[in-house]
């Protein structure tokens, strides 16, 4: 299988050292950050998200959620890590750090809780969005991912709507794709979508990311998280 | 404290519409207008997964059939050689793509078309064969005629005769010249083209 050796493995032995490492202006570890399970808890915490944060009082996904540790433990510049291009700066740290932090939820079942208001919310406005049609080839999600056994060229689309299609997709990003020799994050790979999409660029970590994470993660309840995975 | 109740749908509308104003951007050629949806979006994106109502889709079918421009010549089929290559080409308005190179219609990310390229996506139908199981042998016979506008008007605007199709508006929106669309149109019912071997 293609599967065998994966480098997403030194991802991920990478992020484990970036999480502890003392980093930043404030020269502090990731070892307090709350990913939703407690302060430092990374088993099982992948598997949670996106939810919503007391301490920020908005739903945030791994990403979003890492920025903002990233900013008030160590001292980073949030919106500067957002506005950083994938690949460099410390957006290159964020590819290792979810390498990580999936790779502890790997093979539990997907349980997003969905019990605050704006949990809720955030489903809702994720499915509006996720059926969306616009941009000049009217293309939404759906387009692609709104049907099972749909193929575009010879690449399986797995149905995002429901099970098992959502976990398949949801549960498979951060993935380390050998045709860009690099880990992509779910952020990174939402973002390529809406450029084949013929949309304008989603803001790294912005409300309808998030959304989509949420609708996405919902449907996945159930299913098994496969994360960080191998890909073409 | 119990579980929060289920939003309403204005909230759901509300949060929807201020996430879609703040979390784009202009990049490239991608600008924030492509988000403004016209009416067959707007309908076909409220529907989700579900059919737009009989008479509304009607209406939606009626409006897109009215923007169908045809070549002033008369003359519908081009060049299937360049078709195929149109058919083959991915590129074209991404915030990768530059305006100055022409854009592809990626025809085979969802359809079968030649039988020789095996690399082609199930989001369609299949095409091979297309002209010769519509009979068409000859396309300038008028006896053809009716197929070799439907194709036209098909490529044109996908969503003169499905109001939510998911095939993009070719000719409407300004992806594939009238010139390419000739070419696609001669892959498709050119009797000479692999298609209809």
């Amino acid at each position: 299988m293609l599967a065998d050796g994966n480098p997403a493995e030194l991802y991920e032995a990478r992020g484990e050292g970036l999480f502890k490492q003392a980093r930043g202006p404030k020269n502090a570890s990731l070892e307090k950050c709350d990913l939703g399970k407690g302060a430092g808890v990374v088993k099982g915490a992948f598997v949670e998200l996106p939810r919503y944060f007391a301490d920020t009082q908005r739903v945030q996904d791994l990403e979003s959620r890492l920025l903002t540790c990233m900013e008030q433990q160590q001292g980073f510049n949030a919106a500067e890590i957002a506005k950083t291009p994938f690949g460099a700066g410390e957006q290159k740290t964020i590819e290792s750090l979810v390498a990580y932090i999936s790779g502890e939820s790997r093979d539990m079942a997907f349980n997003l809780p969905q019990k605050h208001a704006q949990e809720k919310l955030m489903y809702e406005v994720g499915k509006k969005v996720f059926y969306l049609r616009a941009g000049p080839m009217d293309f939404s999600c759906a387009s692609c991912h709104g049907e099972d056994n749909k193929r575009i060229r010879l690449q399986d689309l797995p149905n995002l709507t429901r099970q098992p299609g959502a976990s398949v997709g949801f549960g498979s990003w951060p993935a380390y794709r050998v045709s860009a020799g690099d880990l992509w994050s779910m952020q990174r790979r939402l973002n390529d979508c809406y450029r084949q999409q013929r949309f304008p660029y989603p803001g790294y970590a912005s409300d309808v990311t998030i959304a989509l994470g949420v609708y996405m993660g919902v449907n996945s309840k159930g299913g098994v998280s496969t994360a960080p995975a191998l890909k073409r | 404290m119990g579980c929060a109740m289920t939003p309403s749908a204005q909230d759901v509308d509300l949060a929807t519409s201020q996430a879609m104003k703040s979390s784009f951007r202009d990049q490239g050629d991608a600008k924030l207008d492509r988000l403004t949806l016209d009416a067959s979006n707007q309908a076909c994106s409220e529907a989700q997964d579900k059919s737009v109502d009989e008479k509304l889709a009607k209406s939606i079918e009626e409006a897109n059939l009215k923007t169908v421009k045809f070549p002033a010549d008369g003359k519908l089929l081009g060049n299937w050689a360049e078709g195929e290559k149109i058919a083959q080409n991915g590129r074209g308005l991404t915030w990768t793509d530059k305006a100055a190179d022409a854009n592809g219609g990626s025809c085979y990310n969802c359809h079968q078309i030649s039988k020789a390229e095996l690399s082609y996506g199930s989001i369609g139908p299949s095409l091979y064969n297309y002209g010769k199981l519509r009979g068409v042998t000859d396309p300038a016979d008028p006896a053809s005629k009716p197929i070799v506008d439907y194709t036209w008007g098909k490529l044109w605007n996908s969503k003169a005769y499905n109001a939510c199709s998911g095939m993009p508006r070719f000719g409407h929106a300004g992806i594939l010249t009238m010139e390419q669309i000739k070419d696609v149109m001669a892959l498709l019912l050119d009797p000479k083209s692999p298609v209809n071997q």
